[in-house]
């Protein structure tokens, strides 16, 4: 779940229009770039597919973090393949957003200064080669858990997207769990390796879904408009219960002493995560968000000269181009 | 195999295989940083490209050695003097103009030299350099577009990429120094003698660079001492900290 905490936008549109739109949602029908859609409708999905493009080209660092330290030569390239895929779907994304009348360079603007949020996840640190086991394991697997539903969501070029990246995002997390097994099943020091980082990504993990539903006000009108599928505690709930195992069958703990099987309602109960780190984390508190968006800043600054260069080039051929005809 | 010296074609093979690695790891080092999403991608799949050569050359040259070691034992646990490497490829990234010249001249070497080396008397060779020749020819391409984009771009760019050219200069002439190991290469059809590509090399990047209004320097002098590994520059050792740490640290450990 790449896109957290997404403020549906009032909207003061005519009601029977609005009327109209519902049922077309309601019956399913995709809503497409040319047809009509609620300011509301518009903004909040610009927010959103918006949050979830930052959160792949974000999720880059942590991840990048770890390819020039590969401990083998097809570790390596799995990495890069797997980077490479992130980039790509932050490509796809910002191309679904701009079908709603936003430029990409507009969205990156409002990244690299704040205005605009990626996943919190994306602010804690790889400090381990098992990080990157696990950041497939968990992190990947939580996105597939909200992704999956969103290939449903009702704009159209958003739900293709959807599709095109839960394909790639399933690859992932399985090469996430291949490094843990071999981390699992390894030496002492890549046990404990494994387990560090299980310890350190858990809680932050089952903060990918958001606040519970109880505090999570924006949802209703969201998911009347099918651009979110299931509430934050549905799909957490789903994480943890396919989770569990899956840790067990490495040997590995996770780090929660309430963690007990329920009979009754045929799931895990589970301790929440701190809740006030999540808020600190959003705020700009988190362990690497400073470092984060001073990378990106860097790299969009540092890149300024090729942009234009490249721009001027076109520009130049362009003009050569009409001149010649 | 052919039939040639068993060192001087593990020698061979190294120089290959300790290029793509070098060069791959040096472009992997771009991930998340370049200067737009497409540059991303395109570094990464370079990247990934020149690791995946690389699994080919000094898997075979492990094939070669036949003393147990893999295309993994090599390229983590050896020390920089046995590194085959051209000094041009370990020089630290610069800014990305930097990067991408340099990826050019390498470009521009790699698609003249492997179409060669698929008529190979070493069968083994032949069918690597089958497949890495279409992706150099797809990497030359696209560098040398780039390099002509910021070139011919705005004065900044322009400038930017003339001091890329005036610094990597010098290490362009290694690429050319033939030794002893390459006359045994030649001798039994298994290479070109890499001075006998010299022509075809000035030639192409002589038209990319003109068309990029930008200037060769009027020099022939060369840095050597990497493809035969006799001096390689202070850079390699970091580079090498940095990529065998997790194998150093943790000897015997599989991941």
């Amino acid at each position: 779940m790449y896109a957290q905490m997404i403020k549906s936008e009032a909207t003061t549109d005519d009601p029977e229009k609005l009327k109209e739109f519902q049922a077309r949602i309601d019956d399913d029908i995709k809503v497409e770039p040319r047809d009509w859609m609620p300011e509301g409708y518009r903004k909040t999905l610009i927010r959103q597919i918006g949050q979830h493009a930052h959160s792949e080209i974000v999720g880059q660092l942590p991840e990048g973090n770890w390819i020039t330290r590969a401990p083998t030569l097809e570790r390596k390239m799995i990495l890069l393949a797997k980077v490479q895929d992130e980039a790509g779907h932050g490509l796809y994304l910002y191309a679904a957003a701009e079908t709603l009348g936003v430029s990409r360079d507009d969205l990156t603007e409002q990244l690299l200064s704040g205005k605009m949020k990626y996943s919190s996840i994306f602010n804690y640190a790889t400090l381990n080669w098992a990080d990157i086991g696990a950041v497939g394991w968990l992190v990947d697997g939580a996105a597939i858990m909200n992704q999956v539903p969103l290939q449903r969501t009702s704009y159209g070029p958003y739900s293709r997207a959807m599709i095109r990246i839960c394909k790639e995002e399933s690859f992932h997390q399985r090469q996430g769990y291949d490094i843990m097994m071999k981390m699992a099943q390894g030496t002492e020091a890549q046990k404990k390796m494994a387990q560090d980082a299980l310890n350190r990504l858990w809680y932050p993990s089952l903060m990918m879904f958001g606040p519970s539903d109880a505090d999570s006000v924006h949802s209703t009108q969201n998911m009347a408009w099918k651009i979110k599928m299931n509430t934050n505690d549905e799909l957490r709930q789903k994480f943890v219960d396919q989770t569990v195992p899956q840790a067990e069958y490495l040997g590995l703990t996770i780090p929660d002493e309430n963690l007990t099987w329920n009979e009754k309602k045929g799931g895990y109960d589970y301790s929440d995560p701190d809740w006030s780190e999540f808020f600190d984390v959003l705020k700009g508190n988190g362990p690497c968000n400073v470092d984060r968006l001073e990378a990106r800043n860097k790299a969009w600054d540092d890149g300024a000269w090729v942009r234009d260069g490249l721009m001027a080039h076109a520009e130049k051929k362009r003009a050569a181009k009409t001149a010649a005809e | 195999m052919a039939n040639v010296d068993k060192e001087m074609l593990t020698q061979f093979l190294l120089r290959m295989g300790d290029n793509t690695l070098i060069l791959g790891h040096r472009v992997s080092e771009w991930c998340g940083h370049a200067p737009v999403l497409e540059e991303d991608i395109a570094l990464a799949n370079t990247a990934l490209d020149l690791i995946g050569q690389t699994q080919l050359w000094l898997g075979y040259a492990a094939e070669v050695m036949d003393d147990g070691k893999t295309a993994d034992d090599i390229a983590f646990l050896r020390d920089a003097w046995d590194f085959r490497n051209l000094l041009l490829l370990e020089l630290p990234n610069g800014d990305f103009g930097q990067t991408l010249m340099r990826q050019f001249l390498f470009d521009a070497y790699q698609s003249i030299l492997l179409p060669r080396l698929m008529k190979s008397s070493d069968q083994a060779i032949a069918e690597i350099a089958e497949k890495a020749s279409k992706e150099a020819a797809y990497h030359v391409e696209r560098s040398a577009e780039t390099v002509v984009g910021l070139g011919d771009g705005t004065e900044e760019s322009h400038k930017r990429m003339q001091a890329a050219l005036d610094r990597l200069w010098p290490y362009v002439g290694e690429m050319f120094a033939s030794d002893d190991v390459d006359a045994a290469m030649a001798a039994a059809g298994v290479a070109p003698d890499p001075a006998s590509l010299r022509e075809e090399y000035d030639a192409l990047i002589g038209k990319v660079l003109s068309e990029a209004t930008l200037t060769i320097p009027d020099s022939d002098f060369a840095h050597k001492g990497g493809r035969n590994g006799k001096t390689h520059t202070e850079h390699l050792g970091h580079l090498l900290t940095q990529m065998q740490w997790l194998q150093r640290a943790y000897p015997g450990a599989t991941w």
